[in-house]
């Protein structure tokens, strides 16, 4: 038998054990389970960590990753410059290596953090509570779908198809879940925002809510009060946010949204090939009961101590079981912490500045396509840092150019939507340097 | 204190690059209305500040790297470093998901290999890397089993049988996928009990989610006729892969003829918990349910790993991209690691580790079943009460004053104070004896002294929270001058 640096029993104490159970083997133990079930795995047979990771390490470099990239590509995920000091502090075995936080008293550094994060997600979306997380922006807005119904009883959702496409999926799989209807709400061609008339035409009685993107999947920026003028009091206004634009952008809470969610990658979490993030959520405090996921409140202990607990547990699972507000157990609580330790370091000012950043690079390369003649802007909204390109010619072929010269060029809408062919989503960030941008405008101004 | 009770306007632990700005302002072209009129209020704090509040922070935590956490059902095993190591590669960690399949072709690898991986594992004939937990994967169980019987033309199945001892997450699960829940009783022996099973088994009935071991930590013996008796009459069968770390190579839920079985990776797959997530909750099928899985698949074409969208009747997306593939780097690197020997050494040590600590403490608390049991068992708590005047809580609160996680408490609800202790194979002997020893002291306090149990933890940055009032008035964020 190998050795295994994780299974600490020596054939002697393996012996004493049996003798202590009242057992001659450890084959004994597993008489309960029938004998037809006996297997061999066919899997390779163990290896040391020495091997695991020369082998990993050389699967891992077989990808093209994006410290080697110039990245021009968003669409959910994006690339910010993450400080050092996030991943240090948050390695911590104490962080990394904790449960859930049932027994808040050994867990206080979990809750005290989780109360920090909502607070953050308070004030960055304007909303009174915050739960600690979700699994990330799709199952978020999906979950905010499912609670308007809880809240209000009616069984439709409006949802724009600005809205990123693979949350509008994820909407529609939990409400064929939850026997919710969905209905896609046009955008308008020209400014790349919802088109209101569509969405007032498609009001009715049992319309729960009407999901928007702030800014949506193209970029633009969803005049969020127009949105709530054009929908009765009792539809809520649920809006997908980008949470780094909302360092500049007015909060959601103030322009009568009833749920904020979204994707809190852009906080501080390396992009992972899109997983693991988070997903923020948000509500107005009259909603509390009806929100899924952990909660967390401050409160006191016998001596008069400040403490954190997991609040209003009567809505878990865990408790309620099928009648639950969701299903929810594990969420995304480590890449909470990464997020709060980013924005305690960055702070207000930081990520004013590096949303205002993202902006201006992103205004001056549209302003310098808006010259070009093989490539031309197609919407007139206004946007905060990505923005729709047409392309005359084929954009894949473009794309591969741009691989070569190590620039992941824009996101191809063609593969979202037919009739968005050689449209390109072009994303600027912080990370993005000026000589970058320059390379990059250059390889458009030369495009034939 | 909070980070923000530390704030001095103007301090920063953050600098951008010195760059020329181009000159364009949100204010230049957005309406009044659409621009932020108030500064976000977070920290305004040093690095070294921010290293030091998380440092702190970091030490009210109890962990696995600090010490022993037999928190049943939830397999707290070491979250080995190698892990963490190889989820560090920039080959992994810095890959936009939208990138062209050739260049993730190392990922997209890892990925198929860990499909079929777990495959081999289960039993299973193909698998969905995407569910984000545990209780996401059971969603798409449970949405696979709408589906299946949507496409079928079944309209009549609208009911799931759950064990009455089963996880909360599975009747929420379920209720989320629109079915209506029945509970079977578990038997006298703390199994399912058949005859009751046989009498709620009709037509109306979609699925039986059943966990196996069960949450008591035996392994469902009849399994082959509860099988014969679902599949007979139309329903499938959904494995919660929550206890797998009980019969890695001794038994596969596939070969037992489960026909969707999720896993949580975060538990079998020595992944972190970190705080609470993220988990993985992969999913397998069998063939039959193979074109219905949520989309995007992994396949191999013989030369190059592909991404597949194109699946008419896949349930749709779950989630957006491909899952916590982070996560999934992790609990790649355990099985390479510990390789068909070492997964299936690794569930004899959890059940030898189970049984000699059962063998220990049931001179001091009775368990609530008898007889050699999984990877985890339960004791039942009364005689604390009848004894001591003491309930088990007060048992588990007065441990963590000794350095010790108390075990899962008033779960799973079949049995009366509950104590649900899972030690996992990676606890040495001198722990299993340790934790026995402190037990028997307790109890010993517990005789003479029941007040100091029932007032504990003594030790702990603070004591117990006053949990009725914070959720009366529920206070979930920081504001000034409060």
């Amino acid at each position: 038998m190998p050795e295994f640096p994780y299974l600490p029993q020596t054939e002697v104490e393996i012996e004493e054990m049996l003798r202590a159970i009242g057992v001659k083997s450890i084959a004994e133990l597993f008489t309960d389970i029938p004998e037809k079930f006996d297997v061999d795995l066919s899997i390779p047979a163990s290896a040391d960590e020495f091997t695991v990771l020369r082998d990993l390490k050389e699967l891992s470099q077989r990808n093209s990753n994006l410290n080697d990239l110039s990245v021009f590509r968003g669409g959910g995920i994006y690339k910010h410059f993450i400080p050092s000091a996030v991943q240090r502090i948050a390695g911590r075995g104490e962080f990394l290596t904790a449960y859930t936080p049932y027994q808040a008293e050994i867990s206080q550094g979990t809750l005290q953090m989780l109360f920090e994060y909502q607070t953050m997600i308070s004030e960055l979306t304007g909303m009174e509570v915050s739960n600690s997380s979700m699994y990330d922006g799709a199952s978020a807005c999906a979950e905010a779908a499912l609670m308007s119904v809880r809240i209000n009883g009616k069984a439709k959702i409006l949802i724009s198809k600005a809205v990123h496409p693979e949350y509008i999926e994820t909407v529609k799989t939990y409400c064929f879940g939850g026997n919710v209807h969905v209905d896609e709400v046009n955008f308008d061609r020209k400014s790349g925002q919802i088109d209101l008339s569509d969405l007032k035409s498609k009001l009715s009685d049992d319309v729960s809510a009407v999901i928007v993107g702030y800014p949506n999947f193209f970029g633009v920026i969803e005049d969020l009060r127009e949105v709530r003028k054009a929908i009765p009091e009792n539809v809520m206004m649920i809006v997908s946010a980008n949470p780094t634009a909302l360092a500049i952008l007015r909060a959601p809470g103030k322009l009568g949204a009833d749920i904020v969610v979204g994707e809190g990658q852009p906080l501080g979490n390396p992009p992972y090939l899109g997983g693991p993030g988070f997903g923020f959520f948000a509500s107005k405090e009259a909603y509390i009961r009806k929100m899924p996921g952990r909660i967390i409140g401050e409160t006191k202990d016998g001596e008069g101590r400040t403490g954190y607990v997991m609040v209003l547990q009567t809505r878990e699972q865990h408790i309620r079981r099928n009648k639950a507000t969701s299903n929810i157990c594990s969420n995304q609580a480590f890449n909470v912490l990464l997020a709060s330790i980013y924005m305690s370091l960055v702070g207000p000012k930081g990520l004013q500045e590096i949303a205002r950043r993202s902006y201006d690079k992103a205004h001056y390369l549209a302003k310098r396509i808006e010259k070009m003649d093989k490539v031309r802007p197609v919407f007139t909204g206004p946007f905060f840092s990505e923005f729709v390109v047409e392309f005359k010619k084929d954009l894949s072929s473009f794309n591969k150019k741009l691989l070569k010269d190590k620039i992941l060029g824009p996101l191809d809408l063609g593969e979202f939507r037919d009739d968005m062919k050689n449209h390109g989503l072009i994303c600027l960030t912080e990370a993005n340097r000026n000589e970058e941008i320059e390379f990059f405008a250059g390889r458009l101004e030369e495009l034939e | 204190m909070t980070i923000f009770d530390a704030t001095v306007e103007g301090r920063t632990g953050f600098r951008l690059p010195e760059e020329k700005s181009y000159g364009f302002e949100p204010i230049d072209v957005l309406p009044e209305h659409l621009l932020r009129d108030s500064r976000p209020e977070l920290p305004q704090v040093s690095e070294l500040q921010v290293v030091r509040h998380f440092t702190g922070l970091s030490r009210k935590n109890h962990s696995v790297d600090s010490g022993f956490y037999p928190l049943g059902s939830c397999t707290m095993k070491y979250n080995p470093k190698l892990n963490e190591e190889a989820a560090s590669f920039e080959g992994f960690s810095q890959l936009h998901p939208y990138q062209p399949e050739e260049t993730i072709q190392g990922a997209l690898e890892l990925m198929y290999n860990l499909q079929n991986s777990l495959c081999e594992i289960t039993g299973m004939d193909d698998f969905t890397l995407q569910p984000a937990a545990g209780a996401h994967g059971e969603l798409v169980g449970m949405l696979l089993v709408k589906k299946y019987f949507e496409l079928k033309g079944d309209t009549s199945r609208k009911k799931v049988i759950v064990p009455d001892s089963a996880h909360g997450t599975n009747p929420a699960s379920a209720a989320m996928a629109g079915y209506d829940i029945v509970e079977v009783a578990s038997n006298k022996d703390g199994r399912v009990d058949l005859e009751s099973l046989d009498r709620l088994l009709d037509e109306s009935v979609a699925a039986i989610m059943l966990t196996n071991p069960n949450t008591v930590g035996l392994f469902e013996k009849d399994i082959c006729e509860i099988q014969k008796m679902a599949h007979d009459r139309g329903a499938l069968l959904y494995y919660d892969g929550a206890n797998l770390n009980a019969i890695m190579g001794h038994a596969r839920p596939g070969d037992m003829g489960f026909d969707i079985v999720h896993l949580n990776l975060h538990k079998t797959f020595s992944t972190p918990h970190g705080m609470g997530g993220p988990g993985s909750g992969t999913v397998g099928v069998k063939t039959f349910l193979k074109e219905l899985l949520p989309v995007p698949v992994i396949d191999f074409d013989g030369q190059k790993y592909r991404i597949v969208y194109d699946l008419p009747d896949s349930i749709g997306k779950i989630r957006s991209f491909f899952g916590n593939f982070g996560v999934l780097v992790r609990a790649y690197a355990y099985i390479k690691t510990m390789g068909s020997d070492g997964l299936k050494r690794a569930s004899e040590m959890a059940v030898l580790n189970a049984n000699y600590l059962r063998s220990k403490l049931v001179e001091l608390i009775p368990t609530a079943y008898s007889g050699i049991c999984k990877h985890e068992f339960v004791l039942k708590g009364t005689k604390l009460i009848s004894e001591y005047g003491i309930r088990t809580l007060d048992l588990g609160k007065r441990l963590l004053d000794y350095g010790i996680h108390p075990p899962t408490v008033y779960f799973p609800l079949i049995v009366d104070e509950a104590i649900m202790i899972e030690p996992t194979e990676t606890e040495t002997k001198e722990t299993l004896d340790h934790f026995a020893a402190t037990i028997a002291t307790i109890l010993e306090e517990a005789k003479e002294n029941p007040e100091l149990l029932k007032l504990a933890p003594h030790t702990t940055p603070v004591g117990r929270l006053d949990e009725a009032t914070a959720s009366r008035k529920p206070k979930t964020r920081w504001s000034k001058g409060s």
